[in-house]
């Protein structure tokens, strides 16, 4: 098998068992306080950093290219209220434009 | 015997309108679902992976992070690590939904499944109060359940569709990647709060890419939440000092 498989199949088990541990662990296993907030926070820190590298990194370098012009897009998309899949497509065009016209890589 | 009491709204009324709402938050969840397809397989992976993840990791958030990671280069163990850790968060879904599902056995298996932001939040929406969460139970089926047909659907199309654009970068299709976390991240981003938490997880991995292999650092921000936690924690319960110093100041 190859890693993106192994990958798939661990992260898959992995995310099933906690959605069975919410439906079947004793409520004061998860209902802490510290265990919430934490588990509150998560999404908004991991969600953030995978927005930057995904923008600013190539590899283990960082990098200025044409994703960045497509990410700022997105953002005013967003502030518009635009449905996900407007986002998403709106950057794709801004980053196809900037590298089309050469103002980017 | 609360099942048994006259209800203002005829059931079948009420039923009507609850899978009119799944069908509509169904609909709106393809468009993300068309989205995953296409940057799943412009990241590398195959059309089939794509769908396992849809079919069964079923959980938007860790499965753009998994797909992601490994598209930046990173190991399978930090991309596991980093879709797991996004997933976390259905755990207290079902915490919140067990008491109003009361199933086991097979059921609470499938339960588990379909335990994910939209089937919650249409589940919660409703009051458990006049009819013993009967309601709320519909609701959370009637949006798993359709959610799991139009994720799957519109991630075959998007996977497919995408393989047959062309070269990914000339479209931008790098760029959707990003974009995609943006708008998954946006409903979260509420307050001054949210946004700290946010900017520093940024910083933190941006800073750490030079030196740690890809996929890494987006993992080490896990402990950006872990202080906010600490601290969030920390600011809601009273301790004896501040109220010391609260005394003071008066």
């Amino acid at each position: 098998m190859t890693p993106v498989w192994w990958a798939v199949i661990g992260a898959t088990i992995g995310c099933y068992l906690a959605k069975l541990a919410g439906q079947s662990v004793p409520e004061s296993v998860l209902d802490r306080p510290l265990v919430k907030a934490i588990s509150d926070a998560l999404p908004v820190a991991l969600l953030m950093a995978l927005v930057a590298v995904q923008t600013f990194a190539v590899g283990q370098h960082l990098v200025l290219d044409a994703r960045a012009a497509g990410l700022a897009s997105a953002v005013v998309a967003l502030l518009l209220r635009a449905p996900f899949l407007v986002v998403v497509v709106v950057a794709a065009a801004t980053a196809a434009v900037f590298r089309s016209m050469g103002w980017a890589v | 015997m609360s099942t048994h009491e006259p209800h203002h709204a005829p059931w079948t009324d009420e039923r009507r309108g609850i899978v009119a709402n799944a069908l509509g938050v169904g609909i709106a969840v393809a468009a993300y679902g068309v989205s995953f397809g296409a940057i799943s397989v412009t990241g590398g992976l195959t059309v089939l992976q794509t769908q396992v993840l849809s079919a069964l990791m079923f959980t938007g958030g860790s499965q753009f992070a998994l797909i992601g990671v490994l598209a930046a280069g990173g190991g399978a163990a930090a991309a596991v690590a980093t879709s797991v850790l996004l997933g976390v968060r259905n755990a207290f879904y079902g915490l919140s939904m067990a008491p109003v599902l009361r199933v086991h056995g097979l059921r609470r298996a499938v339960a588990a499944q379909l335990t994910i932001d939209e089937s919650t939040a249409m589940a919660v929406s409703r009051s458990t109060e006049h009819d013993d969460g009967r309601a709320s139970r519909f609701a959370f089926w009637a949006t798993g359940l359709s959610v799991f047909v139009f994720w799957n659907l519109a991630t075959l199309l998007g996977s497919v569709g995408a393989g047959a654009l062309g070269d990914p970068k000339r479209l931008g299709l790098d760029a959707a990647i990003p974009a995609g976390f943006m708008a998954l991240v946006w409903p979260r981003l509420r307050d001054r709060r949210s946004w700290s938490i946010g900017l520093c997880a940024a910083a933190m991995a941006l800073v750490l890419t030079p030196f740690l292999r890809p996929g890494v650092p987006v993992l080490m921000t896990a402990s950006v939440a872990v202080v906010a936690g600490v601290l969030e924690v920390r600011r809601r319960t009273p301790e004896i000092d501040g109220a010391r110093t609260d005394g003071g100041a008066a």
